[in-house]
């Protein structure tokens, strides 16, 4: 076996990673490397040529320095140079560093691709591995572009070399997934797919990925793999360990390769061809079998390479979920498992259980090991093990296990850890519900909840509870009690406040009987709480006081004292105080009738999707969630009372948008939204909810209760843009893809693409707290002349954005004629009731549009003189606000849009571009001239083109850059 | 006209989008990428890997989910696994989708490491120092474009014997 020797082959770079080694600090670091980068730019740029070894040592030591996280500026040309040496050595550095360094739009790429192309036709294996590797790596679409063809090709021909053909399979793969529609397989199809029987397992190997991404694609085309397969995978099975020679594998024949074909298995629904599948399902029981069988090694690597094929297999009976018997049988063998030694074994175990719970074949099988699994919930070390185990616990529930399973989450919760808190707490809520017989359970479950992990209880669970009882008034009373019960705790949590102050408002009469729960006992519980609580609940508690008015007279006079003191009439807070004035002279003016019209009880709530359910999946993703809600129906779905806020207040202003996460009060979208409507239209409307608009008119409007209402305080208005958001969009004149902006609450990231006068965006908002935004708006407007230059289109995003979470948002763009101004980007969310409004320009440029053209020497000054006219030309001269380095003016010139024309200028210390802009009315050649003077640090900047405002708008744009 | 879709947009994407192997300290030790991430990102990814599976013992699973926000695309990295394994002081750690085979990819770092130590006669972290260029052959050779490529090590060893006769 071959022994490797430090640095072998290169001295010099021994000698400097050991240098770099004994660097005693990141300064000494830094100075050799820095002393370093001196000598090979010397090197490079002496007079004397330099011989290959050199060459890839240099190389080689500029890789490294990149890889410790220093930015490498040259070396491009020498590394690109090594790819055309006859030594494997040379090349194989040459090569490593483009696909490390390289990015795809580099200019070099041509002079790459000829490189590649020589390689691939070499016909020396070694060599066309390299250029396949290569490929691979980058996997560019100009490299898609100049090989998409050649590589099918590669790949069937009959006297390729394996090991070739290993690399064509896959590096073919990279370019399907980079570029689809540049890969044609069509004629190939055929040859592709009987690479499964080719005679090399390692063909095979990696053949079959290649395989199963275009099966998954195009599933009728490559359907025959399907027997090829099986009948591949029944060899493998069948032969004994020793069989595979090479591709044995502690005992265990070809492990990976199976892994495959069970995976390719499950692009296709099961085999209609009998005999096929017969021979797949015995390759199944085979493998189901020697799980069972004692193992041939004690090493691990015996056992997990068996038991990744049974895992496979296993998905591929789920996906499958046909067979009974092999569910079943599988179910066991995972029971098994349950209670290995192995962590690894057991994690997997309960992951793969969970997907088993879902069939109706083995979900009964699976509720058998409802013990250990509890066990695993309060026994594993892991907390990926404990999670695993409480998505099974939910998965495997139902009617007759349900509470035990929730009294264990329960009590589980009270321990857990707060990186499953809240999950736990929507699992719970859910199967309360689901699984509610008597409705007294569920709302003990909740209450419990709100107790033992109330942090961890979004609005949308405690939304619930109240929907639930508001819809059953077979439970009212037993909640209006439970609730009265559970606030004489000393400390008792604010979302139990919540909950308390509606329920007590809406159904305290229940109780008001009990001398121990008189109404006065009850305002007096409230308020004792009122005091510790944020100002939503305040309002909250509010509302729930006027309530108490109309539910009991007898404590009228003392609300109203609380609603005249000081600290709420003349609350700071707007919301608080307008309640107060309002609530006040409500009670004081309107006769009892009116007051038992507008404060009557609420309607029962409208049946919709259970948002808990919708959050649960949003948190997963979608399919992860299994268990619906069967009979939601009968007893009425829950939905955000603040939906119900918020249908109010459309109703009242017809302009605001319903949000899924407004508290059930409405008090978010109280905020007024339309002039038109008074003021306070929307705060009463939780009040009035059933009554509708005429209501609002009559009881409120007409008396003039409410005109005193403050104004709105925070503007819904987009804001203006922000102060840095030009700067933020020169970031991106030469870069279509980065993060935009961020703050502490917010990340925008942009990826962008162009095609002649077409662009796409997208925006990623990330929600970087861990608390939700809702709300969330955003909108792109053009304003004034741009909305004639530039047709922008979005789709809205989601109004909800959890915390951790991102949304993305797609914007497409066609530009009609040449602009200046950029589009307007307007976000607007609340993030724990306050508005944030932000405003940033769109980095949308007149250079994105750019198509570059390649042209000779005489034809750019041919151009050059044509565009001679006074206002064609725009130039400017400016000082270098950074570093003055070749390769990155290079990339600036290259990443705003234009080709950088080698061999034009007679003086190469200058650089000249050309481009044609794509606009929907007319293209607009430009040509572009750069001139440095590294002495003076200064720069002239020429454009020329046919229409003045483009270059003077790209000359400006570009100067910034430098 | 059609648009390229933005690789981590397009699914099925690649199976593995990248293989650290960093020593306890945190230095990386290689880093083979196959998803397009620019340097912060990687730098990033680098961090949380790091902070992720040093402080998971024995009795750990050798699976750790990653839900990571920071950055633009780690953003999709909330459903993805790093399936790692702890050789003396360096993890090797593979970066996968969920649903991918966890055991087959722990035995892929398994089967690259018995490579590994074969290669270099008891590999030890220095050899993966000073000999860093040709770590990256040995990684193309058994794993490319994100998918496992050659698994039998006497082939590899084979290969690998043979490019080393070129030098």
């Amino acid at each position: 076996m071959p022994a490797v020797s430090k640095g072998d082959g290169m001295r010099g770079l021994a000698v400097f990673i050991s240098d770099i080694r004994n660097c005693k600090s990141k300064e000494a670091e830094i100075k050799r490397i820095n002393k370093e980068l001196a000598n090979i730019r010397s090197k490079f740029k002496g007079d004397k040529a330099l011989d290959g070894y050199s060459k890839k040592k240099y190389v080689c030591k500029l890789l490294f320095i990149f890889l410790l996280g220093h930015d490498i500026d040259f070396g491009h040309m020498e590394a690109v140079n090594l790819l055309s040496s006859n030594k494997y050595t040379e090349k194989q550095i040459g090569y490593l560093f483009i696909s490390v360094l390289v990015n795809s739009n580099s200019e070099l790429i041509r002079l790459i691709n000829n490189a590649i192309k020589n390689d691939l036709s070499s016909r020396n294996p070694t060599f066309m591995c390299l250029a396949l590797h290569c490929i691979a790596n980058v996997g560019s679409r100009e490299m898609a572009e100049a090989f998409a063809g050649e590589i099918p090709r590669i790949l069937v021909a009959g006297d390729t070399m394996d090991s070739v053909k290993q690399s064509a399979a896959l590096c073919l793969l990279r370019l399907y997934k980079a570029s689809p529609d540049l890969v044609l397989m069509g004629e190939w199809t055929s040859r592709v797919v009987h690479l499964l029987n080719d005679q090399h397992m390692g063909v095979v190997t990696a053949a079959i990925s290649l395989i199963t991404c275009l099966s998954s694609k195009n599933p009728d085309e490559f359907k025959t793999c399907v027997s090829l397969a099986v009948s591949r995978l029944s060899r493998i099975v069948s032969s004994a360990s020793t069989d595979l020679q090479d591709y044995t594998y502690y005992f265990v024949p070809a492990p990976w390769l199976s892994c495959k074909l069970l995976r390719l298995l499950q692009c296709y629904p099961p085999p209609e061809d009998g005999a096929v599948k017969g021979r797949l399902v015995e390759c199944l029981e085979t493998i189901l079998n020697k799980a069972q069988e004692p193992p041939k090694s004690k090493k691990v690597q015996h056992s997990n390479a068996k038991n990744a094929i049974l895992f496979e297999a296993i998905s591929l009976i789920i996906h499958y979920d046909s067979e009974p018997n092999l569910l079943v049988r599988a179910c066991n063998q995972l029971g098994q498992f349950l209670q290995h030694r192995e962590t690894n074994l057991r994690y997997l175990a309960l992951e793969s259980m969970c997907t088993l719970a879902s069939s109706e074949f083995s979900h009964e099988a699976v509720k058998t090991h409802i013990e250990t699994v509890i066990n695993a919930l309060k026994t594993e070390r892991d907390v990926s093990v404990r999670q695993r185990a409480a998505d099974l616990l939910y998965a495997m529930c139902d009617r007759s296990n349900a509470k035990q399973i929730v009294a264990e989450m329960l009590s589980y919760l009270e321990t857990a850890d707060y990186s499953i808190r809240e999950e736990m707490v929507l699992k719970v809520a859910i199967l309360a519900e689901k699984y509610a017989v008597d409705y007294s359970w569920y709302v003990d479950t909740i209450l419990n909840l709100i107790r033992i992990a109330g942090d961890y209880v979004s609005e949308e669970v405690w939304y619930r509870v109240i929907q639930i009882v508001i819809n059953r008034d077979d439970v009212q009373g037993y909640a209006a009690k439970t609730v009265f019960e559970a606030l004489q705790a000393p400390a008792c949590h604010e979302n139990m406040v919540k909950v308390g102050g509606y329920i007590l408002g809406e159904f305290g009469n229940l109780i008001a009987g009990d001398p121990r729960s008189s109404p006065l006992v009850q305002f007096n519980l409230l308020h004792s709480k009122f005091h510790l609580c944020s100002v939503p609940t305040r309002a909250l508690l509010l509302s729930a006081y006027i309530k108490f008015i109309n539910l009991f007279p007898e404590t009228k006079a003392t609300i109203q004292e609380v609603l005249r003191s000081d600290s709420q009439i003349r609350n700071s807070d707007v919301e608080l105080q307008q309640r107060a004035v309002e609530y006040l002279k409500l009670s004081s003016i309107a006769s009892t009738d009116v007051l038992a019209t507008v404060l009557e009880e609420m309607p029962p709530f409208p049946e919709r999707e259970s948002s808990i359910l919708a959050k649960l999946k949003k948190k997963k993703g979608p399919g992860a969630v299994t268990v619906e809600l069967e009979d939601g129906k009968e007893r009425g779905e829950l939905n955000g009372g603040g939906d119900r806020g918020g249908d109010a207040a459309i109703a009242a202003s017809n302009a605001s948008t319903p949000s899924p996460s407004a508290d059930l009060l409405g008090l978010r979208s109280t905020a007024p939204v339309s002039g038109t409507t008074p003021s306070a239209g929307s705060l009463l409307v939780d009040v009035f909810s059933e009554a509708g608009p005429s209501a609002t008119s009559a009881g409120v409007n007409d008396d003039g209760f409410l005109s005193s209402a403050p104004p709105t305080v925070a503007s819904e208005d987009p804001a203006p843009p922000l102060p840095e958001s030009d700067e933020l969009l020169n970031k991106f004149v030469c870069k279509n893809n980065g993060v935009l902006f961020e703050n502490q609450l917010l990340q925008i990231g942009i990826k962008s693409e162009y095609r002649q006068n077409l662009g796409r965006m997208y925006l990623f908002y990330g929600n970087k707290t861990s608390v939700q935004f809702v709300s969330f708006n955003t909108t792109v407007s053009c304003p004034g002349e741009l909305q004639s230059q530039l047709n922008v289109q979005t789709k809205t995003v989601e109004p909800l954005v959890e915390g951790g979470a991102q949304v993305q948002q797609v914007i497409n763009i066609e530009c009609l004629t040449d602009f200046i101004d950029a589009p307007l980007l307007n976000i607007k969310f609340r993030y724990g009731g306050a508005l944030q409004n932000i405003s940033l320009k769109l980095p949308v440029t007149i250079n994105k549009f750019f198509q570059p053209t390649e042209m000779a020497a005489a034809d750019f000054f041919q151009r050059w003189k044509q565009l001679s006219q006074p206002q064609q030309e725009a130039q400017k001269i400016f000082k270098a606000s950074h570093g003055m380095d070749t390769e990155v003016l290079k990339a600036k010139l290259l990443g705003l849009g234009t080709a950088l024309l080698e061999n034009v200028d007679p003086n190469p210390e200058n650089y000249v571009c050309a481009g044609v802009i794509q606009t929907k009315a007319q293209q607009v050649g430009c040509l572009l001239r750069l001139e440095p003077n590294a002495q003076a640090q200064m720069y002239r900047l020429t454009l020329r083109s046919s229409k003045d405002t483009v270059s003077q708008r790209v000359c400006d744009l570009l100067a910034e850059q430098f | 006209i059609t648009f390229l879709t933005l690789h981590f947009l397009s699914s099925p994407a690649i199976q593995i989008r990248f293989i650290l192997i960093q020593n306890r300290a945190g230095k990386t030790r290689l880093a083979k990428w196959y998803m397009q991430f620019d340097d912060d990102e990687k730098q990033k990814l680098i961090e949380e890997v790091h902070a992720v599976v040093t402080v998971r013992d024995a009795k750990h699973t050798n699976f750790v989910e990653v839900r990571l926000y920071a950055c633009l695309s780690c953003l999709q990295f909330r459903n993805f696994k790093i399936i790692y394994r702890r050789y003396a002081g360096l993890y090797f750690c593979i970066c996968v989708d969920v649903t991918d085979n966890n055991l087959a990819y722990l035995e892929g770092i398994h089967n690259f490491v018995e490579v590994l130590n074969e290669y270099f006669h008891n590999v030890c972290e220095l050899d993966l120092v000073f000999n860093f260029y040709k770590v990256y052959t040995v990684v193309d050779e058994m794993f490319l474009a994100g998918e496992i490529r050659e698994t039998s090590q006497t082939k590899v060893l084979k290969q690998l014997l043979m490019l080393q006769s070129l030098e």
